[in-house]
């Protein structure tokens, strides 16, 4: 057997004379569909494998299945005869638009055996002309094929060698991603040993010495491993120092290392190529020439063998010195390497005279984690899941370190400026009203039709015209962004009662849940106001470098739409109050956040639907408590007379009494407000701190913070009355009936019911977060004056609930999925994604009663 | 079912000939089937002296909602809980068509002389809604001879500071021949409403003129009530006054006389002449809205590529149909294009032109929003040439009807005065490297200035963002 290696990732083109056993040797070595052949595509376009007047169309065809293949990072090969150095050429150009390696396997067989072949089939009916002339044509090109570009070349020149042959898939360089770590990623050292030891030292390695004294090695107790970032070296007063260190570190397994831009100019000026000795290069060579040869031959193989980028723990960690864009993580290509090592550049340059590099990581929308340095920065600053570790030590900066995957960072200051840096490393920063790096959201996050991976609910889909719809709202009228981290699900009523009078009943509440096995329950009132969330945070400080305010603001109040539900100052100094009473309580250390993000409900409905109230209910009262008194005056009249008009005057009576009825409703909702005068907030559960969801925690674990808050400011915060219900025990089920009477007797919106435990799968998936059941009086105010009406009634019973529940699933699912990337700290774009799929999936058409 | 409510009395002697007048009994109650549901006839009082006939429209909700179709949102709450049930709107005015037909078509067979008598009548509407108040409802009724009452009907009493809702409480009183109170009523009652609840067609030219070609064209607030009645539908209102010219034999104005062009005309044309004089040819116009502006670009052949954006995909929806984007020859086709994109995001397409246009944007976005703008525009898109323009608030003491402190449109987030507009500017030129030029739009008044005002804002050449 003869091993033919090649990359794991890779476009493999199969080179050979028509007849010399292609198809079959991809057959054999290849799964079906990494093979693409020119004749199968011939066979698509035209309809005939062999109809050479398709030959152009057939390899676009080709090119654009390769290209989709190889984009999605798999194995592909071309099985076409790619005897001329032009077809060859073509596909080394698309295995490099895609960033991977050309590999090139040659049938280089006997011409007598390709005749004979073809003789077999009846359907290559061409003469041995041509195969003569591929064979020429192949035996001019096996000289050039590395030169154009191949990686790889693998000649069979006998039926014997190909039948021997086998193919090993290699991995490539740069696929560690069965190192899963823990790892300490460092950033630029340039030379700086000693902050590099006391760095180690801090981050529990121990170093090891040689008999001079000299570090050479470092190992951690619990198995950890250092990952450099490059620029080891250059600059700073001891690169040989930290050379002998890391390749200690790298020899014995302790650590990883990729090259920096400073490596890769150091490699050539030590192989004698001409190279500018600027940069701090001059200070590495010199500290060099007192090392002995071996020891620079030694540096020479280190540096030159370092790969230029790390894909590491199955994929979710990407080392590279400048950084890396998503396509290049895994890829072999020039350019990959050279963004790797010089990341990317605008081609300008500023007015120090450097070039000015594109912002990369802004566009970043990866899932993987890029750690990186190469760009001193003052300050460590996520963007996008990427962090750039490079804290200038040698500017008498900081040389840091993150902890992987823990992501806490450790830095040692500088010793000293060893070096001047031609920028001051405390650049100014911007003028406060650019907004972060991180803020930015591309218009291609949220449009078009998109699949929100939930934890908790598999994926969502958000058709294309419900995100056009919700790019609208978002856009026009909601906060920005950066203040909605979550927007709350709709809520579904229970299955339509069976009792004559009413549409919704706590039984049928209770039966759902018991029907999922679902036994301890809480009843929690449905308070007069709308839903609201607020994001309060302790100080403008903690505000503009958690959520990036500006201008002092400390957080948020947004409604299920995304409005903010005050202006600015009344939305400050309801925050102000809401602070305070987070404070009283004690809860910024019990919860250990300098943030809280709230689940409310703020009172009254008047404050935030003054429009709706007035327009639509109070204008249907009017004309209701208007025109049907008069209607009836004139019934009345005409009975007296004997006018036989008795059941119109009972059935406008009836109406007479509703409107009363629906009116007596509305009003419920309404009470004078100024400014926070008259405004209320009932707080009823805690959705997100620094770090960390609360979903996992049973209701009454909210509810006693919440409770907690209204002792703390009783004006402001309202009570959520709530009773536990156990469906084991009928006296308990009556009682939770009984309050939801009591409650709606008395006026009241009526209760929602939720599991006990919150957050609940059952056997067949996640289980509705909450039930409303609604009072009688109060749906007038949805299903309209009359819906008590016997015949009303009858018909409004046949609601089309499912709809509705799958919705308010999926709305669930898509707020637990921004509130967890939101604790996990990942980047705006990705709390955005699901927070705006929600505000989409509410211009889906469902009954608006529900 | 709910109901809408109308009555109508005579106090001529014999006032019981109003039986005969409208076909109904005065000692029977009757019932007729009407689109909207059920309408009852009935007469309260029917005596020599005094004989009120009152029609009562139980309106079957169901319908309305079936109604949906033509116009309005099924899944908007509004559907479910309005006012049509007990307002006087088109709906009564069908009604009263059909139950009355034959009265108001002036025919009475059996006593063929009381029609063309005029009856001393009191019509009473309890619930009448109104676009345009008490108000409008006299301008309506009085030149047609009625004395008017209407009294405003409140939001709601036990909420004073609610004002008054859209409704009154309509009383008519006046001598004239029943079936002309019953047109007046059957024309007017939804020109007041000014909500159709169904469709207007082409026949509904027809109705108007059938059922008041003997007194509107002599109206004076004829022009109003047609298009109203007619639900602003251009080219109907257009058929309308023609055919009721033929009627009146008052020649339609072909043009109508010079007036001064109004502002949007006037801002167009300025934001034309500033892209021209920066030598733009690839424009996008960001808000571009129902497409108005659009349609003179393409229109010139000089800007070579039009590239539409609203973040409204309904907006982008209408402006296709009204561009006649589907009917446009290639050519013309080939140099526009929409998309929906928003200033809160960055968006890669809109790179690379020579202007963006801001035409009446920045005023609906809230202030918060500005720096998104300055960064998807200004450092992302970066054309050479960005034009804004924005309403000039000091400006509005000049606009009659607009109340003190009122801003021009509802959806506005702030109107700019000279000054601030200028600071706005001048800062986002500083930070992103552009210089603003600031020249009026429409007549540039010596104290509050013009009403628009609009910056050319060009960038600098070797400026960075």
């Amino acid at each position: 057997m003869t091993d033919l290696h090649i990359p794991e990732l890779s476009l493999v083109v199969l080179v050979g004379a028509s007849g010399s056993g292609k198809s079959t040797f991809a057959r054999e070595h290849f799964a079906p569909y990494e093979t693409i052949s020119s004749d199968v595509c011939r066979g698509l376009v035209a309809g005939d494998e062999n109809d050479q007047s398709a030959t152009k169309d057939a390899f676009e065809v080709l090119h654009f299945i390769a290209g989709k293949r190889l984009a999605a990072g798999r194995l592909t090969v071309v099985d076409a005869t790619s005897v001329q150095h032009q077809a060859r050429k073509a596909l080394v150009e698309l295995a490099r638009a895609h960033d991977v390696l050309p590999v090139a396997i040659v049938l280089d067989l006997p011409e007598s055996v390709s005749l004979a072949r073809n003789a077999e089939r009846a359907d290559r009916d061409f003469g041995a002309h041509v195969v003569k002339r591929q064979k020429d044509q192949l035996r001019r090109s096996l000289r050039g094929l590395t030169k154009e570009g191949f990686r790889a070349v693998h000649v069979l020149t006998s039926v014997e060698e190909v039948e021997a042959a086998s193919i090993v898939r290699d991995k490539l360089l740069n696929d560690r991603r069965d190192e899963h770590g823990p790892f300490d990623v460092i950033g630029d050292v340039h030379g700086c040993r000693a902050e590099l030891e006391a760095l180690l030292d801090r981050l529990g390695y121990v170093v090891v010495r040689d008999d001079d004294g000299r570090p050479v090695d470092a190992s951690h107790p619990d198995g950890r491993r250092a990952v450099f970032v490059g620029d080891l070296v250059d600059r700073g007063p001891d690169s040989p120092g930290v050379l002998r260190l890391v390749m200690g570190m790298v020899g014995r397994g302790h650590a990883l290392c990729v090259p920096g831009n400073h490596e890769n100019k150091l490699v050539r000026a030590l192989d004698g190529r001409h190279v500018q000795v600027s940069h701090g290069l001059e200070e590495t060579l010199a500290q060099l020439e007192s090392e002995t040869p071996e020891f620079r031959a030694e540096v020479r193989a280190f540096c030159d063998g370092l790969v230029a980028h790390l894909v590491l723990d199955d994929g979710r960690l990407v080392v590279a010195h400048a950084g890396l864009k998503e396509a290049y993580h895994g890829r072999a290509s020039g350019r990959v390497r050279s963004f790797a090592l010089y990341g990317d550049s605008t081609g300008e340059t500023d007015e120090f005279g450097l070039p000015v590099r594109y912002p990369w990581a802004n566009d970043y929308r990866g899932r993987a984690m890029v750690l990186y340095g190469h760009t001193p920065t003052p300050d460590l600053e996520w963007v996008n899941n990427t962090l750039c570790l490079d804290t200038g030590v040698v500017f008498g900066g900081r040389l840091s370190a993150l902890r992987y995957p823990e992501k806490e960072t450790v830095q040692v200051d500088a010793e000293r400026v060893w070096y001047e840096p031609v920028k001051p490393l405390h650049a100014p920063a911007g003028d406060g009203s650019r907004a972060r790096a991180d803020d930015q959201l591309d218009v291609t996050d949220v449009l078009g039709r998109r699949v929100v991976e939930t934890a908790h609910h598999g994926r969502v889909t958000i058709n294309e015209e419900n995100a056009a719809g919700a790019l609208e709202v978002m856009s026009r009228f909601a906060l920005h962004p950066r203040w909605l981290p979550y927007l709350p699900p709709t809520m579904a009523p229970p299955a339509t009662s069976t009792r004559a009078d009413l549409l919704e009943h706590p039984d049928e509440a209770f039966a759902a849940f018991t029907a999922v096995g679902v036994h301890d329950l809480v009843c929690e009132e449905k308070h007069m106001g709308s839903r609201g969330v607020v994001l309060v945070c302790r100080s403008d400080a903690v505000a503009a470098e958690r959520f990036g305010a500006t201008d002092g603001e400390t957080g948020a109040a947004w409604t299920r739409t995304g409005r903010s539900f005050f202006d600015r100052a009344t939305t400050e100094s309801f925050l102000a109050g809401l602070r305070g009473a987070v404070g009283a309580a004690g809860l910024w250390d019990e919860l250990t956040s300098d943030w809280v993000l709230l689940d409310t409900e703020i009172l009254p409905w008047s404050a935030k639907a003054g429009d709706l109230l007035r327009d639509q209910y109070a204008a249907v009262g009017t004309a209701a408590r208007h025109g049907l008194p008069a209607a009836a005056a004139g019934l009345e009249t005409a009975v007296a007379r004997g006018i036989d008009v008795g059941d119109l005057l009972a059935r406008t009576r009836a109406r007479s009494a509703n409107a009363d009825g629906f009116t007596a409703a509305y009003r419920r909702y309404c009470w004078p407000t100024d400014g926070l005068d008259g405004i209320a907030v009932a707080p009823f559960q805690v959705l997100a701190t620094q770090g960390r969801t609360h979903h996992e925690r049973d209701h009454l674990w909210h509810l006693a913070i919440a409770d907690r808050l209204v002792a703390a400011a009783p004006g402001l915060v309202r009570e959520t009355r709530r009773l536990r219900v156990d469906t084991h025990d009928p006296a308990s089920v009556a009682a939770g009936v009984e309050w939801w009477e009591s409650l709606t007797a008395a006026g009241g919106e009526g209760m929602v019911v939720k599991p006990l435990a919150n957050l609940t799968r059952a056997e067949r998936g996640l289980v509705q977060p909450g039930i409303k059941v609604r009072g009688r009086e109060y749906l007038r105010i949805i299903y309209g004056p009359d819906y008590t009406e016997p015949a009303h009634l009858a018909r409004l019973r046949d609601r089309n609930l499912g709809h509705k529940r799958s919705l308010a699933l999926r709305e669930y699912a898509l707020g637990l999925e921004s509130l967890e990337r939101l604790a996990r700290g990942e980047p705006l774009w990705r709390v955005h994604e699901p927070v705006f799929a929600v505000l989409a999936l509410e211009s889906e058409r469902v009954d608006p009663r529900l | 079912m709910s109901p809408v409510y109308l009555t109508l009395t005579s106090t001529a002697p014999g006032a019981t000939d109003l039986g005969f007048l409208l076909h109904k009994h005065p000692e029977k109650a009757q019932r007729f089937e009407v689109s909207a549901g059920v309408a009852h006839v009935f007469y309260p009082e029917a005596t020599d002296e005094r004989c009120t006939v009152a029609l009562l429209l139980e309106v079957d909700p169901v319908s309305l909602v079936r109604g949906r179709r033509h116009g309005g949102d099924a899944f908007a709450l509004g559907q479910y809980v309005n006012d049509r049930p007990y307002a006087a709107t088109s709906m009564l005015a069908v009604a009263l068509a059909k139950v009355f037909r034959t009265a108001m078509g002036g025919r009475c067979d059996a006593r063929p002389e009381l029609v063309d008598q005029p009856l001393p009548l009191d019509v009473r509407v309890p619930v009448v809604p109104t676009s345009g108040g008490p108000d409008l409802v006299r301008e309506l009724f009085a030149p047609l001879g009625w004395t008017v009452t209407a009294s405003p009907l409140p939001l709601d009493e036990t909420i004073p500071t609610w004002g008054d809702s859209r409704y009154v409480d309509l009383r008519l009183t006046g001598t004239m021949r029943l079936a002309d109170a019953l047109t007046h009523l059957y024309v007017l009652l939804p020109v007041l409403d000014s909500a159709k609840h169904y469709w207007v067609s082409t026949d509904e030219v027809d109705k108007l003129v059938r059922a008041a070609g003997d007194w509107l064209p002599t109206h004076p607030a004829r022009e109003l009530i047609t298009q109203r009645y007619l639900a602003h539908q251009r080219d109907l209102v257009t058929t309308a006054a023609a055919r009721l010219s033929e009627v009146d034999e008052v020649p339609v104005e072909d043009a109508p006389e010079e007036r001064p062009r109004p502002l949007v005309a006037l801002r167009r044309q300025a934001v034309l002449d500033a892209l021209r004089a920066a030598g733009a040819a690839r424009v996008v116009d960001l808000g571009c809205g129902e497409g108005a502006l659009l349609r003179e670009l393409v229109a010139h052949p000089e800007f070579t590529e039009v590239l539409g954006v609203d973040v409204s995909a309904r907006a982008l929806e209408v402006a296709e149909r009204r561009l006649g984007l589907d009917r446009m020859p290639d050519s013309q086709r080939a140099r526009l294009r929409l998309l929906q994109s928003s200033l809160t995001y960055r968006d890669e397409r809109l790179e690379g032109y020579d202007a963006v246009v801001l035409m009446e944007v920045v005023e609906h976005l809230d202030p918060e929003r500005l720096p998104a703008l300055e960064s998807t525009v200004f450092m992302h898109a970066r054309p050479r040439t960005v034009i804004v323009t924005t309403p000039n608030v000091e400006h509005n003491v000049r606009f009659e009807g607009l109340a003190a402190g009122a801003m021009r449109h509802r959806d506005h987030r702030f109107e700019w005065t000279r000054a601030e507009f200028a600071a706005w500017a001048g800062g986002v030129g500083e930070r992103t490297g552009y210089t603003a030029a600031f020249l009026p739009v429409g007549e540039d008044d010596p104290e509050v200035g013009p009403p628009t005002q609009m910056a050319v804002f060009t960038r600098l050449e070797g400026a960075t963002a």
